[in-house]
């Protein structure tokens, strides 16, 4: 195939990405979405290996074997609740696959400067989402302790850290070649910077740095289609980095916070909260079951908690049970909630629940206080009234679901031990609120078994 | 010249990108994101490429690695989102135990 026809098909290819795109959208139309979007990968990898260029097929075979059985058994194998892991370890696999591609690219003949300093762009994007999306992976997975974790000259650190990356860079471009040192110094600090950049933030802003690694692994591969003058990498690369900038976007506003705060601030290590005190009204699960069972309406706000606790099929029982019993029943879901956007609706709908009950912060909280029974499953942050009306409070100003505003509100919860952000929540002391200790999943078969 | 006209490439994709991407619903967040991440995997042709041309070891060695790393992205990443999509469903539709 010569190169014209090979660029044709990639027009196509890039043709069904933008209608894969589009289709995602929708719910009813996102299955189909994902199959067009494959399609166009599958047509594009077809017609490169078409290309002239490639004169041996045995590494490439040997390894899209090993990938796609790696790949492969990841995708089937993985849990619903491990989703955010799996998602930033492809986010890294794709990383490290544009590092790799922008370095070959030096052996390549006559690349002019402009090459070069793309290649660089490509191996420095390509090691920090590689390296970034390995130190998420461990928050995600607990491998490592999730928090934020700070040192003292960490800010200092990391402006060297930019500093000899720059002056790295600029050193190779001067004088470009495959066998430069300085080609090892970048690959090896841009690494570094991914870790540094990921360490200091805490597992709650994890749906910000997920959906930001996923557009760094786009723009990585838009550097590389620079590198080696293919459209088809530009296009769909920079489709999803842009993609990647919209989701941070949403999630930073979610939080009211700028993604330079995200970025730069261990969640909640400056300020302190007013220290809230009062008394928590604990509810036995006996009760809560008479409660629920006379409820009108209930609405359950699900939270990273649910995910561990593996609760979210045992909350769908027990909503369809209310749902006989006459209630209405919703599932209100902050953007932020869980470990990546999206996070508590993917559980839903493993749960079977169907998607038009999910509803979002903005259309529950206009009518919440009409919501008989508001049961909160291990969320915390995403209902703390301290963000609407405690203006020390570290997590002020951040839009929540106003679970406190319903008639009555059960928190699921573990113990009393405070949030991922560390911070109290006057919640728990509310007039209207009632607290179900124990593991969420067991507590919710109780409740339902009461019922029964 | 080549460059501006890849410059050119790149400023119409990232508009085309926010314009599909912002009107998603929240429920589509997550398989959103790792649809996108398997496009991401894209890389792979450039990968192909330079496993299979004869430019020395060291770039078909680096070549094949990037060939197995965006494989998994790309393989692993179109099947997970197919394996989340498939649970979204509507009320009563699809094989459900019914109300009890």
């Amino acid at each position: 195939m010569s190169i014209e026809l090979i660029n044709v098909v990639y027009i196509v290819a890039a043709a069904l990405f933008v209608f894969g795109l589009k289709q995602l959208g929708s719910p009813a139309t996102a299955v189909r979405g994902n199959l067009l979007s494959s399609v166009g990968m599958l047509i594009a990898v077809v017609a490169t290996l078409f290309n002239a260029e490639i004169l041996t097929f045995t590494w490439i075979i040997g390894a899209v074997v090993i990938g796609s059985i790696v790949g492969y058994v990841a995708a089937v194998k993985i849990e619903m609740t491990s989703m955010p892991e799996m998602v930033a370890l492809f986010n890294g696999s794709g990383g490290i696959a544009s590092l790799l591609v922008g370095w070959a690219a030096l052996y390549n003949v006559d690349n002019t400067l402009f090459t070069y300093v793309t290649i660089v762009v490509s191996v420095v994007i390509g090691g920090l989402t590689f390296t970034g999306s390995i130190l998420a992976w461990g928050k995600l997975s607990e491998v490592m302790p999730s928090r934020a974790i700070v040192f003292g000259a960490q800010r200092i650190f990391n402006g060297l850290l930019l500093l000899a990356l720059i002056a790295c860079s600029v050193l190779f471009c001067l004088d470009p070649s495959a066998s430069s040192p300085y080609l090892y110094a970048i690959i090896v600090l841009a690494c570094v910077f991914g870790v540094m950049a990921v360490l200091p933030i805490g597992g709650a802003d994890m749906p910000v740095v997920i959906s930001l690694l996923n557009s760094y692994s786009g723009l990585a591969a838009c550097a590389a289609g620079f590198a080696i003058h293919n459209n088809i990498l530009i296009v769909a690369g920079s489709m999803v980095g842009a993609a990647g900038i919209i989701l941070t976007n949403i999630m930073c506003k979610a939080m009211n916070r700028s993604l330079a705060n995200v970025l730069f601030s261990g969640f909640g290590a400056v300020k302190q909260a007013t220290k809230v005190e009062g008394e928590v009204k604990p509810i036995s699960a006996e009760d809560a079951a008479l409660i629920l069972e006379a409820a009108q309406s209930v609405t359950f706000v699900p939270g990273y908690g649910m995910a561990v606790a593996q609760a979210q099929h045992v909350v769908r029982e027990l909503g369809e049970m209310l749902e006989a019993n006459g209630a209405e029943v919703t599932y209100a879901i902050h953007p932020v909630a869980g470990r990546m956007p999206g996070h508590m609706n993917v559980l839903l709908a493993e749960a079977s629940v169907p998607y038009d009950q999910l509803v979002e912060m903005d259309d529950i909280n206009p009518r919440i206080d009409k919501i008989d029974v508001a049961v909160v499953i291990g969320a915390n942050d995403v209902v703390n009234p301290a963000a609407n009306d405690d203006e020390n409070s570290p997590i002020y100003g951040m839009p929540i679901i106003n679970v406190n505003q319903a008639r009555t509100v059960f928190v699921l919860k573990r113990s009393m031990a405070s949030g991922f952000s560390g911070v109290d929540n006057p919640l728990f002391f509310g007039e209207n609120t009632r607290m179900l200790f124990g593991d969420a999943k067991e507590s919710l078969s109780t409740v339902l078994n009461e019922l029964k | 010249m080549e460059a501006v006209l890849l410059g050119m490439v790149l400023m119409l994709s990232i508009f085309l990108g926010f314009e599909l991407i912002s009107k998603v619903p929240a429920t589509l967040h997550t398989p959103l994101m790792s649809g996108a991440n398997a496009i991401s995997g894209i890389t792979i042709v450039g990968a192909l490429i330079s496993a299979g041309s004869d430019l020395g070891t060291m770039s078909t060695v680096l070549g094949a690695i990037a060939v197995a790393f965006a494989t998994i992205n790309v393989v692993g990443g179109y099947l997970v989102t197919n394996r989340m999509l498939s649970m979204f469903k509507k009320k009563d539709s699809g094989p459900r135990g019914g109300k009890a």
